[in-house]
């Protein structure tokens, strides 16, 4: 086989493998400000503290799963707080959820950096997926099993998140909720609490999301950037609320990020931008999204 | 049509040991309900008795009719005044909770959700366990919602549309339906099938607060017609003595609102 031609399909692994985990971080961001409408400017935020969470609870425990689970339950339990004590208040209101979620994120940032300092901080892989599986057709004949289990993980993710929008009950007051709040709740549903647990829910991914990114690649500070503007163009190239879009936008974003790596380094990020300015140009609501 | 349309519902309400209440007995009492929206004073201390016996509320456009059914369902406040189902204070009360205490609201334009099919729609609000309405029994009272089971909210005709918003109301098990102009948009034929399960819901006990622009369709549905006027209501009467004074509908309703009956098509239309 031509070393081309191994090139390719290695930068295409990597591309979809890194397409997982932004999926994964950008399928929170998909409830919270894709179907809730929530300006949540401190989406990476949650994301790298549920990283840091992590981080301690695998120093803690030495078990990658209590990790999984205890950076989900934490960020769900810190994305209710935020959601009762400061967006729940502001409803409806972009710019203050903007900028007090901006504020959030600073806070976040500095008191992560006060106690873990500028490191940076990796987790294990769990021993399932540890070490290399060897594949044809990719460089050097072996590919980490870490990053093929990613995918695995944002199957998981997807296929748990359609099932419950659209099979349960919990699901269908939340897309009900969405179109028309007032009339769920002249229904007897209880609306708020409906939002409430979606924006737990969101959270919890993002702190999931963070312990899967921060075994797959590493975690330091001002690492929350990165995830927020990964996670803003998945969910605005896809579409709103869309969560087939944010598979495709994850999937565009993940291969010309890694494809521009590769071949133009220079020009990955602009890559990167030129597809969202494209998609926008001709889709103003995403290649998935409907119409406002 | 020699059997009935509607099912009889074997609600909790109406178990042996509570025997069912006289139909004149208050369902809803409404007594000095004010609304401000800023500096407009929206309604003025309505009051308003609805029994067992279907009452229509009519009046001109802006008149506070539907700021009345929003102020009822908890989906604006009331500035002042009282609402009472069965006696138990509305008036604070979140809007689910007041639907969990028993009303059923039709809302003006339907308001189906567009991301949820027939099916979803049902499914969503229909209790588990318990008696009264199933979604067995909704289909057997509407067979097209069934036929149309998984179709998007807003796939649905219009008159498909207000028996989707009828069925989830009904699932509520409501003692008190409120419907905001339920025969907006809808050909005459469905406005005229609407009125035959109405009467059918009234007959199985469910009380129906009926808010119309269109006084044949009141006066069909109801006996009892109360008439809104810029906030308050400004004269309770019946069905046969509004039909027959044409200087009160000038005078409450303005001269182009059609009086015919809808069940006596025959009937010829005043000239206007």
């Amino acid at each position: 086989m031509p070393k081309a031609l191994v090139d390719l399909l290695t930068v295409v692994l990597n591309g979809v493998t890194l397409a997982a985990l932004y999926f994964v971080v950008a399928s929170g961001f998909t409830l919270i400000f894709g179907l809730m409408r929530t300006t949540n400017m401190a989406h990476g935020s949650l994301y790298m503290l549920g990283a840091y969470v992590g981080v301690s609870a695998y120093d803690a425990t030495g078990n990658w799963l209590a990790a999984l689970v205890i950076g989900f339950a934490a960020l769900a339990v810190v994305g209710g707080a935020i959601h009762l004590g400061l967006l729940s208040r502001m409803a409806g209101q972009d710019l203050r959820q903007a900028l007090v979620t901006i504020g959030l994120s600073i806070i976040i940032g500095d008191l992560l950096l006060a106690k873990y300092g500028g490191l940076t901080y990796q987790i294990a892989p769990p021993a399932f997926a540890a070490g290399s599986v060897a594949i044809p057709f990719v460089v050097n004949g072996t590919y980490s099993a870490y990053r093929l289990f990613m995918i695995g993980a944002a199957v998981a993710v997807y296929g748990s998140l359609w099932l419950v929008l659209n099979r349960t009950r919990i699901g269908w007051y939340i897309r009900a909720g969405i179109d028309d709040r007032d009339m769920l709740s002249a229904l007897g549903v209880n609306v708020s609490r409906v939002f409430l647990f979606v924006f737990a829910l969101g959270a919890g991914l993002a702190g999931l999301s963070g312990v899967i990114g921060a075994t797959a690649l590493s975690i330091s500070p001002s690492e929350d950037g990165r995830y927020l503007l990964s996670s803003l163009v998945v969910v605005i190239v896809g579409g709103m609320g869309s969560l087939e879009g944010a598979v495709i936008g994850a999937l565009i974003i993940g291969l010309s990020e890694q494809i521009g790596l590769f071949y133009a380094p220079t020009y990955s990020i602009f890559i990167t931008f030129v597809i969202m300015a494209a998609v926008l140009a001709i889709r103003p609501q995403g290649l998935l999204g409907r119409p406002a | 049509m020699a059997e009935p349309l509607i099912p009889r519902p074997d609600g909790p309400a109406e178990s042996a040991d509570h025997p069912e209440p006289a139909a004149t007995a208050p369902v809803l009492e409404i007594s000095g309900l004010d609304v401000r929206y800023g500096q407009s004073h929206v309604l003025q201390g309505v009051d308003l008795i609805v029994n067992r016996r279907p009452l229509s509320l009519i009046g001109r456009n802006g008149m506070g009719k539907s700021t009345l059914c929003n102020a009822i369902t908890g989906l604006v406040p009331a500035f002042g005044g009282s609402v009472k189902l069965h006696g138990h204070e509305l008036v604070g009360l979140k809007p689910h909770e007041i639907a969990r205490s028993g009303i059923g609201y039709v809302p003006q334009g339907r308001r189906v959700f567009a991301s949820l099919s027939v099916e979803e729609h049902l499914r969503m609000v229909a209790r588990r366990g318990g008696g009264g309405w199933t979604i067995k029994k909704i289909y057997e009272l509407f067979p097209s919602l069934q036929a149309r089971r998984r179709n998007g909210g807003t796939q649905l005709s219009g008159g498909e549309q207000q028996m989707l918003a009828i069925a989830r109301a009904l699932l509520l098990n409501p003692r008190l339906l409120i419907m905001d102009e339920p025969s907006e948009g809808l050909a005459p034929i469905v406005v005229e099938h609407m009125i035959g399960t109405l009467h059918n819901l009234a007959r199985e006990g469910v009380a129906l607060l009926l808010v119309e622009q269109n006084l044949g369709v009141a006066t069909s549905v109801s006996e009892r017609i109360a008439i809104m006027v810029t906030g308050t209501i400004a004269l309770e009467t019946t069905s046969a003595e509004l039909a027959s004074d044409e200087a009160t509908q000038r005078r409450y309703l303005g001269v182009s609102t059609h009086i015919e009956r809808i069940d006596t098509p025959a009937a010829p239309a005043p000239s206007t």
